[in-house]
Parts: C-alpha cells; sequence; structure tokens
C-alpha cells in the first residue's frame, strides 16, 4: 500500500484516498472566446508523463480536503504534496 | 413515544469477556458536526486530528474546518455558534459509539484499518479513516483505548470484524 502525505493530516495509508487526476488544469476563463479545439484541450488532453506527475488527491477517508502531489509514475514515489490552490 | 434501540444490543449482550481486548457498546450521547472558519466561545481543540474532553464535552477535530462535538446536549452548541458563520448539524442519531480498550487493542484494530498505530497516533489522537469497509472516526483516549464513532447502519458489521479479531485474543 502507498503512504500518501496529506498536507492536513501527514502521512496516511492510501486506501483512505481517491484520485482525482491531473493538477493544474485551468477551467477557460472566457468560454465564449474559447475555440472547440481549446475546450477539447482542456477537457479531455492530459500530459500522461512516464516519471514526474503533478496530480490531485483527496483525502476523502479523513479531512476530505483535496490537495496536490508530485508522483513518479514509474517507480511510485511521492516527492511532495502541498495544498490546492498552491503551486509546487 | 419511539423506543430507540441500539444496532449493537443483540452483538454487545453475546459478547464474550476478553480482557486483552475488550468491546464495548458505549451509551448514547449528543453528537454535532460542526463547521466554521469562525472562532466560537466553547472550550474546543484547535490542533487537528486532535481530541480534548473539557467540562464533560469532548471535541475531535477531523479537518481544517470541521469538528465532530460529543456532549450530554446540544443545545450549548447550537447557541456558541448562533449568529457566527458556521454550520451545526446534530448527527446523535446517526452514528453510535464503540470502544475497544486493553493491550491487543491496537493490534486488533489494525486487523482491519491500516493506519499507523504506533508513536506516530498518541493518545489523544483522532481521524477519520477506514476499518474493513466501513468510514469510522478512531479516537485513541488512553494508550490502550480506543473509542470509535461508527454510521448506524455499518455497527454490527464494525462490530463483527472486532469480534473476530479479539477472539484470537481469547
Ligand atoms: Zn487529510
Amino acid at each position: 500500500m502507498l503512504i500518501i502525505p496529506c498536507p492536513h493530516c501527514g502521512p496516511r495509508p492510501e486506501n483512505e484516498f481517491r484520485y482525482s487526476g491531473e493538477a493544474h488544469i485551468a477551467r477557460p476563463a472566457d468560454p465564449e472566446a474559447t475555440s472547440d479545439a481549446e475546450w477539447a484541450d482542456f477537457l479531455y488532453m492530459r500530459s500522461n508523463p512516464k516519471g514526474r506527475h503533478a496530480e490531485r488527491w483527496r483525502h476523502i477517508h479523513g479531512c476530505g480536503r483535496f490537495f496536490n502531489c508530485i508522483r513518479d509514475t514509474v517507480s511510485d514515489r511521492i516527492e511532495r504534496s502541498y495544498p490546492a490552490g498552491t503551486r509546487p | 413515544m419511539v423506543d430507540r434501540r441500539s444496532p449493537l444490543a443483540g452483538l454487545a449482550g453475546a459478547a464474550p469477556s476478553i480482557p486483552a481486548a475488550r468491546l464495548v457498546a458505549l451509551p448514547p450521547c449528543a453528537r454535532v458536526v460542526l463547521r466554521t472558519a469562525a472562532v466560537l466561545d466553547l472550550p474546543i481543540v484547535q490542533d487537528i486530528n486532535r481530541a480534548v474532553v473539557a467540562g464533560g464535552v469532548a471535541s475531535l477535530r477531523l479537518g481544517p474546518d470541521e469538528w465532530l462535538i460529543l456532549a450530554p446536549d446540544a443545545g450549548p452548541i447550537f447557541a456558541a455558534a448562533s449568529g457566527h458563520a458556521a454550520a451545526v448539524v446534530d448527527v446523535s442519531h446517526r452514528q453510535v459509539a464503540i470502544e475497544i480498550a486493553g493491550p491487543r487493542a491496537a493490534e486488533v484494530l489494525n486487523g482491519h484499518c491500516a493506519l499507523d498505530l504506533g508513536a506516530a497516533f498518541p493518545p489523544g489522537m483522532c481521524t477519520r479513516t477506514l476499518l474493513g469497509k466501513a468510514e469510522i472516526v478512531l479516537w485513541r483516549t488512553g494508550a490502550d483505548e480506543f473509542h470509535l464513532e461508527v454510521g448506524r447502519s455499518f455497527a454490527p458489521y464494525v462490530w463483527q470484524c472486532l469480534e473476530e479479531g479479539r477472539r484470537e485474543h481469547a
């Protein structure tokens, strides 16, 4: 089982968490001025790297908070986690 | 008048005495979920994932803006929150309390719960977590004593998970 560090609660077992996809994907601020291609990019396109990945997690069976986390998709090693709304 | 029955009445009555990990269905009490960023005139704990008991009222801080308060009466909590930007919800009958205590209590819990119950979880610490498939609130009230808050319909399941584990120490 992975041990995931929640920024509020500290290191916790993986089964207390839910994965929520890639982090730092902002919804277009002005939908009217956004092209179909830009919408598709926002909705569907993800970086899917082999290696270092910034992603969102939710401590759903803990404090309930979303947060961001940097995890290596090859080794599963977690570099660090930081609160939602902040940058690494 | 409706007679409220504990979901554990049958199980607790039939439980064997196992001093290494005693299992007790605790009596009913008032329970309030408090969510606020305001500072209320209440003696509630400030450290996250910690619990304190003051004047017969236990407060458990479960998240950055969330407390579970266990008290003889919910009235004073509603009164203290009145006029503040706060969500106060009476959940007295949503969940029931189970205590497991004894030198093997932590080991029995770890049979179904992946939390590190060593030095990382000292007395006074509390958190929401998973026990088997059920979400619970776990509060370490003493070195060998744990208070569990369990959803009413999950209570027989959680009880039987713990019963299965502690019978190894009969
Ligand atoms: Zn957390």
